[in-house]
């Protein structure tokens, strides 16, 4: 067998091995454009370095595609990065990126199906990939957070300015974090969950 | 045993196509959602395609269906196909993910916040 200059079979490495015990996982998609920091966050708080699935692009697909120099290509491959993290020895949580321009929502269909919810990371020097984003999410119904990735030299404004620009409901939570820092990412994590939590006892209004 | 595959580019569709047989979009393959859990039930089958050997192997221990495909550089989609071909020959077991209906319970939630405040 030949797996790409590979002397080991493939797979996961002893230390990255799940329990036999592991009997279910649940998933959250971190989404936003490229550059915002999405593999960042997932790697901070991933137990293994982080892994790349890859889909293909249909044919379908490649009408809405405008990136220049793609000329007529008629196969694209999109990378989504994921990582993982153990929360029981029962429970696993996998965290996956996605790349938020709509060229590449055809991925969004197996992905969002089951997710707990989704985290907008967001970069204040870019923020009209969210806004389609946000609309996106809303429309399927998929609960999510914002994020704003606090980039250094980036431009800061104040949480409740951010909000109107993103025209983001109240209810929504919005957080800053820094997306290289564990404990940071796990917060945004931590507000998407207890906002999930919240919405349990309140149903989202609408 | 060297597969056909090595000097095809990678994910090529024709590649994809000899790996998969050509299927998609089965009923089996729609029920493996990328976080489903894989666990080997047997030993490979001698002879075996080496993507079926290679499924096997590596899921000793429960991998996931995002994790297999990563490992073995194929789409997701194409790895579905190879994992119903498994399931079909119990050859592996499949450990569906928690079904968040509309809303996850909050049972779930908790157990999940527990677990990330101790990272």
């Amino acid at each position: 067998m030949d797996f790409k200059g590979s002397d080991t079979l493939p797979g996961p490495r002893c230390e990255d091995a799940l329990p036999s015990s592991a009997a279910a996982a649940v998933k959250i998609v971190v989404v936003g454009g490229f550059g915002v920091g999405k593999t960042t966050l997932v790697g901070s708080v991933s137990e293994i370095r982080p892994l790349t699935t890859e889909e293909t692009m249909t044919r379908a697909g490649v009408g809405v595609d405008d990136v220049a120099g793609v000329e007529r290509k008629t196969e694209t491959t999109v990378a989504m990065d994921f990582g993982r993290i153990s929360i029981d020895e029962r429970l696993v949580l996998y965290l996956f990126g996605t790349p938020g321009q709509e060229r590449f929502w055809f991925l969004w269909n197996g992905l969002f199906d089951g997710a707990l919810g989704a985290v907008v990371l967001v970069d204040t020097r870019r923020l009209e990939v969210s806004f389609d984003v946000i609309g996106r999410l809303e429309d399927r119904g998929v609960p999510f957070v914002v994020a704003v990735n606090t980039f250094p030299g980036a431009p800061r404004y104040p949480v409740e300015e951010l909000r109107t620009a993103l025209d983001l409901p109240d209810y929504v939570p919005l957080v800053e974090c820094d997306a290289r820092d564990r404990s940071s990412s796990r917060d945004v994590l931590m507000a998407l969950m207890r906002y999930l939590h919240s919405l349990t006892v309140t149903p989202e209004p609408q | 045993m060297s597969g056909p595959a090595q000097d095809w580019e990678e994910n090529s569709p024709e590649r994809l196509y000899v790996i998969t047989g050509g299927r998609s979009g089965t009923s089996e393959q729609d029920a493996l959602d990328l976080v489903t859990l894989v666990v080997s039930r047997s030993e490979p089958q001698p002879g075996a395609q080496p993507e079926h050997t290679a499924i096997v192997r590596m899921c000793h221990y429960p991998l996931s269906v995002a994790e297999i495909s990563a490992y073995l550089r194929l789409p997701a989609s194409a790895v579905t196909v190879l994992l119903a071909d498994l399931l079909a020959d119990g050859r592996v077991e499949a450990r569906a993910p928690i079904p968040a209906a509309s809303l996850p319970d909050a049972e779930l939630l908790e157990a999940v916040m527990h677990g990330l405040q101790r990272l």
